[in-house]
């Protein structure tokens, strides 16, 4: 017996890609760029420059109509009815346990219309997650728009400077988190000053036609094209959770330390609320913790913490820093051993490699500046 | 660019350069692309003895860690110091500053198990062949 090959979605940009050169790899169902020219020098240049990443993976959910804030509000965790219009917040769709089912980030971009956008893993099972929250006499439309547009991150501290080159002042204009829409190529682009790598960045949704062209201008421009390698070790230095490893229906948001996007106060019904309400009042046993390694090695995922030769819990997202030129790991650690400065080792491989729990984040990003050559 | 003919190559590509009775022993430049920004080695120290085929040590790139065999029987004479300190000079320099380790042959014969430089690159062209089917 043998079982075909899944198929691998391709972006719109797939092309774009293999004639840059990018080596591609499968993730979460998607034929994806890991690298172009390399992944710490993507890393580098958007810690020192800018760099542009094709995340058209991702989800993109708009939910629209009158019934739109109260819909999205019964579904995640954040009180997104009193998201101003033109912002964009963290958000998590929880179980009924508490557990995180996919970490989405959702903008308000007027009254009555939202985007949300998932975890590429994921985006089939928000759609699915929000829509049962439909009442018959709810004025909300879902519109899935994943196939339709392109979806592009820029980010470093030059990024700025070349999307406003691109798309005029309005762009630089846009303050952190937030969002709007400018008119670009006789078309609509969404504009969010967010993004996945701990710097300052912007992320924007495209028609394709808009997004090949998007991208092709930055690249010419000057902005280093970077696959999800670099990606993962940008997020791993911003101490950014990762779905899948750092979080998942396992885990809740309290030791995840995203107690902040959770709104208890605002006394709305949401999915996981009874659960997550009680968690909080217990308080959480253990947290994400930051580990820094002292000596010479690599930690992975899933490699087991130890204190004292025991093991304490294992790593879950765990790799190489190219800015601190070590390796750096996150862990679910006892509180009692999650203080910063507490010395505890990682079994990688049979070998006790020597860590230390450090702040989160690993790394800052850099403060805007103009491109240098 | 063809692999140089001053040297064997294995399967698991290593090359192995003989100079009389000892030999130094790295990562072809095949490896080192596919592996990516090396950031770690974990080679054997000084006075160990490695075996023919067998793991002598680890290579860790950003996106994974890789195991590395023996071309060839020996002992250590030297762990390339230079590369512990600076990994990436396997991805700068593979065949030439980034080589890992300086052995003494236990038996030269042995070297008639590993790839000529025309059969080793035969043998990487098959390789990418089977890759580029993927996606």
């Amino acid at each position: 017996m043998s079982l075909a090959a899944p198929t691998l979605r391709k972006t719109a940009l797939f092309d774009l890609h293999e004639r840059q050169g990018a080596r591609i790899v499968p993730f979460a169902g998607w034929a994806m760029p890991v690298q172009y020219r390399g992944i710490v020098e993507e890393h580098h240049a958007v810690r020192r420059r800018a760099g542009v990443f094709d995340v058209s993976h991702m989800g993109r959910l708009f939910v629209a109509g009158a019934g739109a804030a109260p819909l999205l509000r019964s579904a995640l965790t954040y009180d997104v009815a009193s998201l101003p219009e033109g912002r964009g917040h963290y958000t998590l769709l929880c179980n009924e346990d508490g557990g995180i089912i996919d970490d989405p980030y959702v903008y308000r971009l007027d009254a009555q219309r939202f985007l949300l956008v998932g975890n590429a893993a994921n985006a089939a099972r928000d759609r699915e997650l929000v829509a049962a929250h439909v009442r018959p006499d709810m004025d909300a439309e879902l519109l899935d728009r994943q196939e339709q547009t392109v979806m592009l991150a820029v980010q470093g501290p030059a990024a700025e400077a070349y999307v406003a080159r691109l798309l005029g002042p309005p762009a630089a204009a846009i303050e952190t988190r937030a969002c709007t829409e400018l008119p670009f190529m006789g078309t609509k682009l969404f504009v969010s000053r967010t993004g996945y790598t701990g710097e300052d960045g912007f992320e924007l949704v495209a028609s394709v036609e808009a997004g090949r062209a998007i991208w092709r201008q930055l690249v010419a421009d000057g902005v280093e094209p970077c696959g999800l390698g670099a990606r993962d070790t940008l997020r791993l230095e911003a101490a950014l959770p990762l779905w899948g490893h750092d979080i998942d229906e396992t885990t809740g948001p309290y030791e995840a330390g995203l107690g902040w996007v959770v709104s208890l106060d605002d006394g709305a019904d949401f999915t996981g609320r009874t659960a997550l309400a009680r968690i909080k009042q217990a308080g959480a046993t253990r947290r994400l913790t930051c580990l820094r390694a002292t000596g010479r090695g690599v930690v992975r995922d899933g490699c087991p913490v130890l204190h004292g030769g025991e093991p304490v819990g294992a790593v879950t997202s765990g790799g190489y820093s190219p800015t601190l030129a070590t390796s750096i790991a996150m862990a679910y650690l006892p509180l009692a051993l999650a203080r910063e400065g507490t010395e505890l080792a990682v079994d990688v491989r049979g070998r006790a490699l020597p860590v230390v729990v450090v702040k989160r984040p690993f790394v800052r990003g850099t403060p805007p500046r103009p491109p240098t050559p | 660019m063809p692999s140089p003919d001053d040297r064997r190559y294995s399967k698991e590509h290593e090359w192995l350069k003989q100079q009389g009775e000892t030999a130094y022993i790295g990562i072809t430049d095949y490896a080192q692309d596919q592996l990516g920004d090396v950031v770690y080695v974990d080679l054997p120290e000084a006075g160990a003895t490695i075996t023919q085929f067998e793991k002598m040590g680890e290579i860790e790139s950003v996106k994974a860690v890789s195991e590395l065999f023996a071309p060839a029987s020996g002992d250590v004479l030297m762990a390339n110091e230079e590369v512990v300190q600076k990994p990436e000079l396997v991805n700068s320099d593979p065949l030439g500053a980034g080589w890992l380790l300086q052995v003494r042959l236990s038996d030269p014969s042995q070297l008639e198990a590993l790839l000529t430089a025309q059969q080793y690159d035969d043998f990487i062209a098959a390789a990418a062949k089977d890759e580029a089917v993927g996606p």
